[in-house]
């Protein structure tokens, strides 16, 4: 196996070791039909210690987090969570198509966007994020996708130009930066 | 004069803002009045629970941590991402006194986690069906409604459990104590792919088209939702649904304060319903100008 | 001056591995009172007991000490060795130096030091044993058996056959239990009812058997061999003596609305009903639920066509008592209902599968209604919506069953060969049909059982899918099934007609108040719990009770019955004797000393000790006592803990040799 001995303590919590193949997850899911691996085949893998080849899944970005298969397990395995910690990882080591990257950086690029105002800027969010994806593959549709929506909105008002900002933005980062994980090492200098 | 403490995130004051319309006039008709959590940050929605555990427990914490601060024994959450997150970190807080300290050192302010967290649907259960059936001025009368509750207000069933998570039946309760009739259909729970950003478009569509397919076999005149992001993701996206799978979907998108409100004989305009995408003339509101 | 024999056994290599045995002999063989200390590799084994039987006669040793393992399991062998040898049983004490030592220590000169005191503890003790006599109880020679299924009834027939009486005792107004409900059976196909009815109007006439149908047992007194149960009789309000089972009320009685409960509700029945025509007793009963008299005073058509004036409004509840010498529990099983509201909250229901208000989607013992010839469409497989014949048939295994998030961890057993079961009878019957099953392990273990379900796939055609089903929806009059196939690694949908659910066997209803009753035991799920798993698995912790059929564990007709005929033969082995003995280990009281002060009577959690006089020859009154019931005391020590005369004492367990142990101890 390509992986085996893989550690799977990124999984801590998931009790991923609980399944049982009962395929109730695969069953249930609204995108399984479109996944080239269905859910209780990803959590085998991740049993077997061949989380690579999950990683290298479509399924995982097929999934929309909407929690069925974490709520109807028999086993109370966290599947949905078993999936976030395989698309991290996918983008940690790389796996990750550069569109599949994106979709994981947008959950970067809205916490560094909450860091700075405290709420959400979705304008400056969406820009940030396609441009950035625009600057790494160049990708034309999506930076015009959903822009043609953006008269619409502003004409109901519903898009603010001026994003909102909390007045404590010091405490805001402060808590950020006390949240920020330790890095071994700095922790003893 | 009731009055909630209210946390109404990013979606509401921004492009969801008709929703805090909507919930804001038809309350305060029933005499409930929402103040709003002083200084409030974003809960951190998915990102921070993706990527980072404390933060995740820490934001929302931040907000009931204020929300102590200033006396709300119950703060409404109408987006069900928020109160998920706000339910999640007060019961994370609530059992670990450890977990209690460090928060509330980290953000800054005591926090026990002794805020209740409340969605839409459960406001109007505060106030009371009874009470809700005595206000209707304009009984919605021959409305067959399909209730959709999507993913995040009853998943997970561990943290949330407000409602049955296979069979809710609290919208319908509202719904039908304004004289409209619930219709009994299939997709009440399915997702609709907008709670998580990672959705691809056809992915949404495809799900969208799923859920109003079957509302509409089920003769449903209208959705309710108590979501901000299942509302702009059914309505905003009905007319790419329309053109993607070819089919002819007219199913307008109503937040539940918006139905409640309309049968309390508030114009749709105060409820902001004219900022909707799609409109279909009907008994419940006058026709406005369509786009 | 006491001779005492020490035996240190090694275990195999359980104990000698980290107690040094032979250290541990030349030490306690110094201890004052001990003659000889022995080891031996297996002192339990025949050259073991002979050594000790040897020691007993050549060393004259007035006790022993076997250092070995827990009482529990060979204090029994060490006694009758002792007694074969001459010496009183009751002068053996064990010093458990496995489980309390060698097992829980490391290989280290302090294991030995501890086996070494727990032995000196045990030689203080037994040098203050004294020699104790079994002692002996009568025994009534009639046995209850209650709930009376298939198992109740083999159970009481084989006891019934062995000579003794039974009494039997059943909730519902006929014997015959789950079975009698049954279509055909697995793995031969037999009708269920063909098989049972002699069986049941066996036990109806049998010399032997008293029957007590619509009766329930309501309170257990006593001990093994002297039971006293109190059973309620409840009101029939039909003399089932003076009835001649014409019927004529059933078929006259102008009140169909209940749904029958033979039928699970699949069909209705008279408000005065015999179950299904093969009843035994073959005689009606009053649903006065349903009945008009009983509702709105008016009616009585029952009555004036009864030939026989048998019919009795007046009829009431009545308590008799029996006196039993042992108790079989054959309660049987329910099934567990997908429904939202469970009779006990850490239970969950299928949502997911509609909660059970979907009108097609059915249980294994409606469909098995449905499939009957005796059933309520006589056997035509008809959708209840609709009474449309299914063309897709889908069932579902394991509905309860293995699924932690519903309450319920455990296999249900029966359900993976009564769904292939299933799928046949439905093919034979529909041959245009098609059966679908999912399921997560086929679990066919059994005599011809796999062959069985091999048959329902390959001859056929039952398809199998291997997942569960995670939805199911209505739409348009059909069953929507979502569900999986982890073997392609595809999700499956399938548009059916009608959906059987094999959902998970649970005790029968009030199996937890029966147990209580009976004191004794029942797992997490209710089921009740035998002595030993694999050694007494019809026994109870309650000596004379004992249990089979399904209300132990789920199991199907041939393992119930076969447990059945095994607690009969445990009855008949009870009943063999003349009398009963019991261990002389308890509780006793020095009637001179006692203070009458009545704590010990007060404090007894099993009634064993009453108040009684001391007389003198010419019946005057000397003193009031407290005395203890020899059969009733369970050798607690609740009685000794509480007096405060120091009157009351253990025997074999002393204050004096207590105070021993201890005191070699500090």
């Amino acid at each position: 196996m390509e992986h085996a001995g893989h550690t799977n303590d990124a999984f801590a919590g998931t009790g991923v070791e609980n399944c049982y193949q009962c395929g109730k997850c695969a069953a249930g899911c609204p995108m399984s039909e479109h996944m080239d691996i269905i859910p209780s085949r990803l959590l085998r893998l991740v049993q077997l210690g061949e989380t690579g080849k999950a990683m290298r899944s479509n399924a995982i970005w097929y999934c929309v987090s909407c929690q069925t298969c974490t709520a109807r397990c028999p086993q109370s395995v966290d599947c949905c969570g078993v999936m976030d910690v395989l698309r991290q990882k996918a983008v940690e080591e790389g796996v990750a198509s550069p569109e599949q990257t994106r979709i994981v950086n947008f959950q970067r690029v809205f916490l560094d966007n909450i860091r700075r105002y405290g709420r959400l800027n979705e304008l400056e969010l969406t820009a940030q994020f396609k441009v950035e994806g625009f600057l790494h593959d160049r990708s034309v549709p999506l930076l015009m996708r959903d822009s043609l929506l953006a008269p619409r909105l502003l004409k109901r008002g519903k898009l603010h130009l001026q994003g909102e900002k909390v007045r404590d933005r010091g405490v805001v980062d402060r808590i950020f930066a006390r949240c920020e994980p330790e890095k071994s090492g700095e922790a003893a200098s | 004069m009731t009055e909630f403490g209210y946390y109404p995130g990013c979606a509401l004051h921004g492009t969801s803002n008709d929703y805090e319309k909507s919930l804001k006039t038809c309350l305060d008709a029933l005499g409930v009045t929402l103040k709003e959590v002083d200084d409030w940050v974003c809960c951190g929605a998915s990102a921070a629970h993706c990527l980072n555990h404390t933060l995740s427990v820490a934001l929302p914490a931040r907000n009931l941590g204020i929300a102590e601060r200033d006396g709300h024994d119950e703060v409404v959450a109408p987006c069900p991402m928020c109160s998920m997150e706000l339910i999640k970190a007060r019961r994370a807080l609530e059992a670990d006194g450890e977990l209690r300290e460090k928060i509330s050192e980290i953000v800054e302010l005591p926090v026990t986690g002794k805020t209740e967290v409340l969605n839409a649907i459960q406001v109007f259960q505060r106030i009371g069906l009874d009470t809700i059936r005595a206000a209707v001025k304009r009984p919605l009368k021959r409305t067959r409604v399909a209730c959709y509750y999507g993913c995040l207000l009853t998943r997970p069933p561990s943290d949330l459990q407000f409602d049955d998570f296979e069979q809710p039946h609290s919208m319908e309760e509202v719904v039908e104590a304004l004289g409209a009739e619930a219709v009994e259909w299939n997709f009440a729970t399915e997702c609709c792919g907008a709670g998580m950003t990672l959705a691809r478009e056809e992915t949404v569509l495809e799900l969208a088209n799923k859920i109003l397919t079957d509302a509409s076999a089920n003769r449903a005149d209208c959705i309710v939702v108590a979501c901000p992001m299942c509302q702009v993701n059914l309505d905003m996206k009905q007319s790419a649904v329309n053109k993607h799978f070819g089919v002819l979907h007219e199913l307008p998108i109503y937040y539940l304060s918006d139905l409640v409100g309309l049968a309390l004989g508030i114009d749709g305009k105060d409820l902001a319903i004219d900022r909707h995408f799609v409109v279909r003339a009907s008994a419940l509101m006058p026709p406005v100008e369509a786009e | 001056m006491a001779r005492i024999g020490v035996f240190i056994c090694w275990c195999g290599e359980n104990i000698a591995r980290t107690v040094d045995v032979e250290e541990a002999s030349e030490r306690v063989a110094k201890i004052p009172g001990v003659r000889c200390a022995v080891n031996y590799k297996y002192m339990c084994s025949d050259p073991g007991q002979a050594m000790v039987r040897d020691k007993i006669k050549s060393e004259k040793l007035t006790g022993l000490v076997v250092a070995s393992c827990s009482p529990h399991m060979h204090m029994r062998t060490f006694r009758a060795a002792a007694k074969a040898a001459g010496l009183n049983p009751y002068m053996v004490e064990m010093a458990n130096i496995r489980e309390h030592c060698s097992w829980v220590h490391p290989n280290e000169e302090t294991t030995t030091d501890k086996a070494v005191e727990l032995i000196r503890l045990s030689v203080a003790k037994v040098i203050r044993n004294k020699p104790l006599e079994p002692i002996r109880v009568p025994l009534t020679k009639r046995a209850l058996v209650i709930g009376a299924g298939v198992a109740g009834i083999q159970a009481a027939l084989d006891i019934a056959d062995s000579g003794h009486q039974v009494i039997l005792v059943e909730r519902e107004p006929s014997i015959g239990g789950k079975m009698a409900g049954l279509s055909e059976t697995f793995p031969t196909l037999d009708c269920s009812q063909c098989i049972l009815t002699p069986r049941m109007v066996e036990a109806g006439n049998h010399p032997n058997i008293t029957l007590h149908t619509y009766s329930e047992v309501e309170s257990v007194e006593g001990y093994v061999g002297n039971f006293s149960v109190v059973i309620r009789k409840k009101a029939r309000s039909v003399d089932i003596d003076k009835c001649t089972g014409c019927l004529d009320c059933v078929t006259r009685c102008p009140t169909s609305t209940s749904l029958s409960e033979f039928d699970y509700g699949l069909d209705t029945r008279k408000a005065i009903y015999v179950p299904f025509p093969q009843a035994v007793p073959a005689r009606p009963v009053i649903d006065r639920e349903s009945c008009s008299y009983f509702l709105r005073g008016e009616c009585r058509t029952c009555e004036k066509v009864c030939q026989a004036g048998a019919i009795n409004f007046k009829d009431e509840d009545r308590t008799i008592i029996e006196e039993v010498g042992a108790i079989v529990v054959a309660t049987g099983f329910k099934l567990y209902k997908v429904e939202k509201k469970q009779d006990v909250a850490k239970y969950k229901g299928y949502g997911e599968y509609g909660y059970g208000q979907y009108k097609d989607v059915l249980d294994g013992l409606q469909f098995e209604r449905l499939v009957s010839a005796s059933g309520p469409t006589n056997g035509k497989i008809q959708r209840p919506s609709d009474g449309a014949v299914p063309k897709n048939v889908v069932f579902i295994a394991c509905v309860g069953s293995r699924d932690i998030a519903k309450g319920m961890s455990y296999c249900s057993k029966i359900c993976c060969m009564y769904t292939a079961k299933h799928t046949m009878l439905y093919k034979h019957k529909v041959h245009e049909g098609q059966a679908h099953v999912f399921y997560m392990d086929i679990r066919a273990g059994g005599k011809n059982y796999d062959e069985f379900v091999r048959r329902a796939i390959e001859k056929d055609g039952a398809k199998y899918y291997r997942g569960r089903v995670s939805k199911i929806t209505e739409v348009n009059g059909k069953l929507i099934v979502r569900g999986a196939d982890t073997l392609a690694g595809v999700p499956v949908t399938i548009e059916a007609d009608m959906v059987v659910l094999a959902t998970a066997a649970r005790p029968a209803e009030g199996t937890q108040d029966l147990a209580q009753m009976l004191k004794i035991g029942y797992d997490e799920f209710g089921f009740l719990s035998e002595s030993h798993p694999k050694l007494r698995p019809v026994e109870t912790n309650t000596a004379g009770v004992y249990i089979c059929g399904a209300c132990q564990s789920p199991k199907d007709i041939p393992e119930s019955v076969a447990q059945a005929s095994a607690a009969a033969g445990k009855v008949a082995i009870l009943f063999a004797k003349p009398e009963l003995t019991r261990e002389p280990e308890v509780a006793k009281i020095d009637e001179q000393v006692c203070a009458a002060c009545y704590a010990c009577v007060r404090a007894c959690p099993y009634r064993a000790i009453d108040k009684a006089d001391i007389l003198d020859r010419n019946g005057n009154l000397v003193k009031h006592t407290a005395r203890v019931n020899a059969s009733l005391c369970m050798g607690c020590g609740t009685c000794v803990a509480v007096c405060p005369s120091k009157s009351a004492d253990l025997e074999g367990f002393s204050e004096q040799q207590i105070y021993e142990v201890v005191n070699n101890l500090v």
